[in-house]
C-alpha cells in the first residue's frame, strides 16, 4: 500500500502475518498484531491533529485494515471494528468535554475500542435495545447504571473501552437508543459461553453480561440513530468490506503464485489453471472497484448530514455489505479451483484453508438476510436517479 | 390542503408509535416517540396514497419524517407543487 500509513501498516501486517496460524489454531486474541499497531500510532489515527492524534482518514484505515487481513484476517477484522468506533467518537463526539478527553487519551494511549450493541431477546437488530440507561440524576454530572445481557463484543476483555447502545430512559420505546462509550475501570464483564467458531477465530466474538456505571456526561449528545446512519453503518460496510478485500485479494495471489511456479517448470505450456486465474482476477478488480467506490461515495458525502441520512446512502452501503460478503466468498473458492489441490491443503504455501473460513463469516456478520430485508424496505420508497455519479 | 390532525390520525391508526399520537403536539420527535426507519418507510407510503402525491428522492431522508409539522411542512409543499426542503 502507499500512503502515509503505509510503513506503520505494513510493520504490523508482517507482525500479524507471523502470528495468524497460532491465533487461528488457538482462537486467541491476536496481541502481537495490536501491540505493534499501538507502536505505530494507527490505533488513533484517526482522532484529529488538535486532539493529538495523526488526523487520518476512513480512506487511510481501510487501507490499513486490508493490509492486515490480507496477512491476518482476525486483525484486520479486529483493526475495522475498532475504528468504526473511534470513526462515531471523531465524528460526533467533538461537541462534549468528555468525549473530547476521551478523544485525546486514545490518541495519547492508543486505547483499543470495541462495541456492545447486539442484545439477547432483541433477535440481532441492533436499532432496538431492551436494556436502558438507569439512574436519578439529570444533568451531566448525574451518575447512571446499565445492565446489558450483551449477545457479542467482540475481543470485549481485551478493549480499554466499550461503547454500549441502550435504551434513552428506562420508559422510551426499544428505537430510541443513545449510545454510550464506558471505559474499562467502569464495566464488569461476565463471559457467557465460548468461541469455538469456524472462522475468525482471533475476534473472541463472545457473548458478556456487562454491568457498568458513569457519568451521564459520558452519553454521546446525538442520538445513536443519527450517528448509525451517518457513521457506524456505512463505517462498519466499509471496513468490514475492506477487511474482507484483503481476504480475496490474498487468495488471488497465493492463486497467481501458484500458477507463475507451474509456469517456470513447462515454459510455453500454459499452466491448467491460468485461465481460472484471468477468471478470479476479473472478479476481484469487481470487488476492489466497489470498496473503492463506496469509500469515494462516503468521503463525498461525509460532511452533510442530510446526504448521509438519505435513503440513496443507506441503500448503496447495505448493497456494498451484502455484494463485497458474497463476493469474497466466491473469490477464495474460484481461487481454490486455481491452485487445486495445493490450495485445498492446510500444509502447503498456497493454502487456502483458513481464507475460506474466514470468508464464510462475511455473510453472517449482520446477517445478508437481514440486510437484503431492510435494503428491500427502502426501495420501497427510494427511486435511484439513474445518473452514473449520483 | 393537509392539517396536522390528518397526519396526526394517519399516525393514530398506523401502530407505528409507541404513544398515542393524538397526545404530540406539533414538534415532538416521533423517532423518540417509536418510530422506527422501517416504520418511516410505511409512513411515507401512507401518505403518497393518503394525499396523492409523490415523495421526491431529495425528502427521502430522516428529517423529512422527525415530527408532525416537518411531515405537515413536507406534504404541503408537496401538494403546492413546491417541494419544501
Amino acid at each position: 500500500m502507499s500512503g502515509p500509513f503505509a510503513r506503520g501498516a505494513s510493520t504490523a501486517a508482517e507482525v500479524a502475518g507471523r502470528h495468524a496460524d497460532s491465533v487461528d489454531r488457538d482462537a486467541r486474541f491476536p496481541a502481537e498484531t495490536f501491540a505493534a499497531l499501538k507502536n505505530e500510532r494507527l490505533l488513533g489515527a484517526m482522532v484529529p491533529r488538535d486532539f493529538g492524534g495523526e488526523g487520518a482518514s476512513l480512506t487511510d484505515m481501510a487501507a490499513v485494515a486490508h493490509a492486515l487481513a490480507q496477512r491476518c484476517p482476525s486483525s484486520g477484522l479486529i483493526f475495522a471494528m475498532h475504528q468504526i468506533q473511534v470513526a462515531c467518537l471523531v465524528r460526533h463526539g467533538q461537541g462534549s468535554a468528555w468525549h473530547r478527553d476521551l478523544m485525546a487519551r486514545l490518541a495519547a494511549e492508543q486505547l483499543l475500542l470495541a462495541s456492545a450493541t447486539t442484545e439477547a431477546g432483541i433477535g440481532g437488530d441492533v436499532r432496538s435495545s431492551a436494556c436502558s440507561v438507569e439512574g436519578d440524576g439529570d444533568g451531566d454530572d448525574g451518575g447512571f447504571r446499565l445492565e446489558k445481557q450483551a449477545t457479542v463484543i467482540s475481543y470485549g476483555v481485551e478493549a480499554d473501552a466499550i461503547l454500549v447502545t441502550a435504551r434513552r430512559k428506562p420508559d422510551s420505546p426499544p428505537s430510541d437508543q443513545i449510545i454510550v462509550p464506558v471505559l474499562k475501570d467502569q464495566l464488569r464483564l461476565e463471559a457467557i459461553g465460548n468461541w469455538d467458531t469456524l472462522g475468525m477465530r482471533g475476534t473472541r466474538s463472545i457473548g458478556y453480561h456487562l454491568r457498568a456505571e458513569g457519568v451521564r456526561a459520558q452519553i454521546m449528545p446525538l442520538s445513536y440513530a443519527d450517528i448509525s446512519a451517518q457513521t457506524m453503518l456505512p463505517v462498519t460496510h466499509i471496513l468490514w468490506s475492506s477487511a474482507w478485500l484483503g481476504i480475496a485479494s490474498d487468495a488471488v495471489a497465493r492463486a497467481g503464485a501458484f500458477v507463475r511456479a507451474e509456469a517456470r517448470k513447462r515454459p510455453g505450456t500454459q499452466p491448467p489453471g491460468a485461465r481460472r486465474l484471468a477468471e478470479v482476477t476479473a472478479r476481484l478488480q469487481t470487488m476492489r472497484g466497489m470498496v473503492r467506490g463506496a469509500i469515494a461515495q462516503f468521503e463525498e458525502a461525509s460532511g452533510s448530514p442530510d446526504r448521509l441520512t438519505s435513503m440513496g446512502f443507506a441503500v448503496a452501503m447495505n448493497t456494498l455489505k451484502m455484494s463485497s460478503a458474497e463476493m469474497v466468498v466466491r473469490i477464495v473458492e474460484q481461487a481454490m479451483l486455481v491452485a487445486g489441490l495445493s490450495a485445498y491443503r492446510n500444509d502447503s504455501p498456497y493454502s487456502l484453508g483458513r481464507h475460506l473460513r474466514d470468508a464464510h463469516s462475511a455473510p453472517l456478520m449482520i446477517s445478508n438476510d437481514r440486510v437484503l430485508g431492510n435494503t428491500a424496505n427502502l426501495l420501497l420508497a427510494h427511486k435511484d436517479n439513474g445518473s452514473l455519479f449520483g | 390542503m393537509v392539517s396536522s390532525d390528518d397526519i396526526r390520525d394517519l399516525l393514530r391508526d398506523s401502530g407505528w408509535l409507541t404513544v398515542d399520537a393524538s397526545e404530540l403536539s406539533e414538534n415532538d420527535d416521533l423517532y423518540a416517540a417509536g418510530l422506527t426507519s422501517h416504520g418511516s418507510v410505511n409512513l411515507m407510503l401512507a401518505l403518497e396514497e393518503r394525499f396523492d402525491i409523490e415523495f421526491p428522492e431529495q425528502l427521502l431522508r430522516r428529517r423529512t419524517f422527525e415530527s408532525i409539522g416537518a411531515i405537515r411542512g413536507a406534504v404541503a409543499g408537496l401538494l403546492g407543487g413546491t417541494a419544501a426542503a
